[in-house]
């Protein structure tokens, strides 16, 4: 088995007062060794499929699939216990915002340690040097100073590369971004996704990065699932964005105020009923 | 074209030494009336605290801030706000939850000495593009978009002339924003309105507005046209870099 994640035909579903509400609707994809984006506007469910894989949908949610794989490893039916193993070890999320995903009572470098220690032995001193070298390796001038840090004495930029140290300690195969920078002002944003891009590349990881913003993921991902509704709907390589098709993908791209010339007014996306109901475009490798 | 509004060596603090913190360091600019002016830069530059200090939302300040050619004192009085009214960055923070729509914006209307209020209710929401069934629910049965639409209407309910926006659509999708900016868009031609907005993103600030003020540490370091910032034609540094990182992200 090549690819790092196989998903086939997964559903995700919350029970409501109205009945059940499907937020991810038989979706099919894989991850090979590359960089995956998945795109698509609040309520899309681009967030609940990264989550599904992670298994971090809680009850009462439902997680339904044919098949969910990671490394080979059966996601549906593995005990809790191996999955935690697989969680950090194997995939880790980076999440979108530093301020609420870091333990706010912690010192920012005991909390890299953590995940360190949790799936390996390690000697103490050791583990110290190790999460010194990757606060150095996301360009943190100052490694022994933020080690010693709370989160709050941060800046966000500064937090959202403590948390890709986080995640990148334990040597995962695969990482999952979700809106890794939204939090952040454009300036930063572009280090911190080169930071995150260079990292993945020099340990051959895969990568999942979840946006809203289609035009951030194409520069940073190879292949690229537009989704709408719960489902894909187009499937682009990233070079090729200009060719897209799909009238959703098209307003989304034209919807955007450009920089370098006036458009007097912007295009307003008419929301079609009919791509809710059109079958989910396969992913899968 | 007379100065709408006009804003010389604002300063804004907060604390007392040894603690203080120079939020704005004089900041000079001034608006003509019917123009639109773009704010931009960095988390923590002093973007918001401008418009903020404007409104009479911060405590300590000095400068002089003149609208329609009238010095502002320390206190807003009312007339003050039938002039100026501001669109915050958040619909989902800026509305009261257990106030419906209809509530939100006839107690702004009672408060401006408005009569006639409930045929001014459904005429604010036509011009926001909602429509009058909207009138009776609450904020949160309303999407991102509407709630910022609500909140137009709220600001435009006095008939003020000048609106500051602060980062009115960077909480909203994309598709979303193109929806608001183009309402903002509109409402300017219609009423006649002059705009100062707040935003980290060039691109729509480019689309809104005739001149941008660049903000870093507090203080304006650079002002220029939206055609020379198309044209990636900065001075300052930082504007440069600014500008840089914003095309690349773009790209």
């Amino acid at each position: 088995m090549s690819n790092l994640v196989d998903v086939e035909n997964l559903w995700v579903r919350f029970p409501t007062r109205t009945g059940l509400f499907d937020a991810v609707r038989g979706v099919s994809f894989s991850l090979g060794k590359e960089r995956l984006g998945i795109v698509g506007e609040s309520g899309s469910g681009k967030s609940m499929t990264g989550r599904a894989l992670l298994r971090l949908i809680r009850k009462p949610g439902i997680v339904e699939a044919d098949r969910m794989q990671i490394l080979g490893h059966d996601v549906m039916s593995l005990p809790e216990k191996e999955m935690r193993k697989l969680r950090g070890r194997d995939i880790s999320m980076v999440m979108q915002d530093p301020k609420y995903s870091l333990n706010p009572v912690m010192r920012v470098g005991e909390q890299i340690v953590e995940t360190l220690s949790i799936h390996e032995k390690v000697d103490k001193k050791l583990a110290r040097q190790k999460a010194l070298e990757m606060l150095e390796a996301v360009v943190i001038r100052d490694p022994e100073r933020v080690y010693d840090a709370y989160p709050h004495e941060l800046s966000g930029g500064m937090g959202q590369r403590v948390m890709i140290a986080m995640m990148l300690i334990a040597n995962p195969k695969i990482l999952i971004a979700d809106e890794p920078t939204s939090a952040l002002d454009v300036s930063v944003q572009i280090q911190v996704l080169e930071i995150m891009d260079k990292l993945v590349r020099e340990r051959g990881m895969g990568l999942i990065f979840i946006s809203h913003d289609l035009r951030l993921v194409s520069n940073f991902c190879d292949r690229i699932l537009i989704m709408y509704g719960g489902r894909i709907v187009e499937i682009c390589e990233s070079g090729k964005l200009d060719q897209a098709t799909h009238p959703y993908t098209r307003g989304l791209l034209n919807s955007m105020p450009q920089l370098d010339h006036k458009n007097e007014r912007l295009e307003v996306l008419n929301r079609d009923p009919a791509w809710r109901d059109q079958e989910s475009v396969s992913g899968l490798l | 074209m007379k100065k709408a509004l006009e804003i010389l060596n604002l300063n804004v603090w907060f604390g007392e030494e040894p603690n203080r913190v120079d939020a704005v360091k004089s900041v000079s600019f001034a608006i003509k009336q019917g123009d639109s002016f773009g704010l931009v830069g960095e988390s923590g530059s002093g973007k918001s605290t401008v418009l903020r200090a404007i409104t009479g939302l911060v405590p300590n300040w000095s400068g002089d801030i003149l609208v329609d050619q009238k010095q502002l004192g320390a206190k807003r009085d009312r007339a003050f706000y039938k002039t100026v009214q501001m669109v915050f960055q958040d619909p989902y923070a800026s509305l009261h939850p257990r106030h419906t729509v209809d509530r939100v914006l006839s107690e702004t209307l009672q408060l401006h000495g408005f009569g006639d209020i409930d045929t001014k209710i459904p005429k604010l929401l036509d011009d926001v593009g909602l429509s009058a069934a909207f009138r009776f629910r609450y904020p949160h049965q309303l999407s991102g978009g509407q709630r910022q639409r609500v909140a137009i209407a709220r600001a435009l309910a006095p008939e003020p002339e000048i609106l500051l926006l602060d980062e009115p659509t960077s909480a909203l999708d994309v598709s979303v924003q193109a929806e608001i900016l183009n309402l903002l868009c509109d409402l300017r031609a219609e009423h006649n309105l002059t705009y100062v907005m707040v935003s980290h993103d060039l691109a729509v600030v480019g689309h809104m507005c005739d001149e941008v003020a660049v903000m870093q540490h507090g203080a304006v370091v650079e002002m220029m046209t939206v055609d020379k910032m198309r044209q990636q034609q900065a001075d300052h540094p930082y504007s440069k870099h600014l500008l840089e990182s914003s095309a690349r992200y773009r790209a």
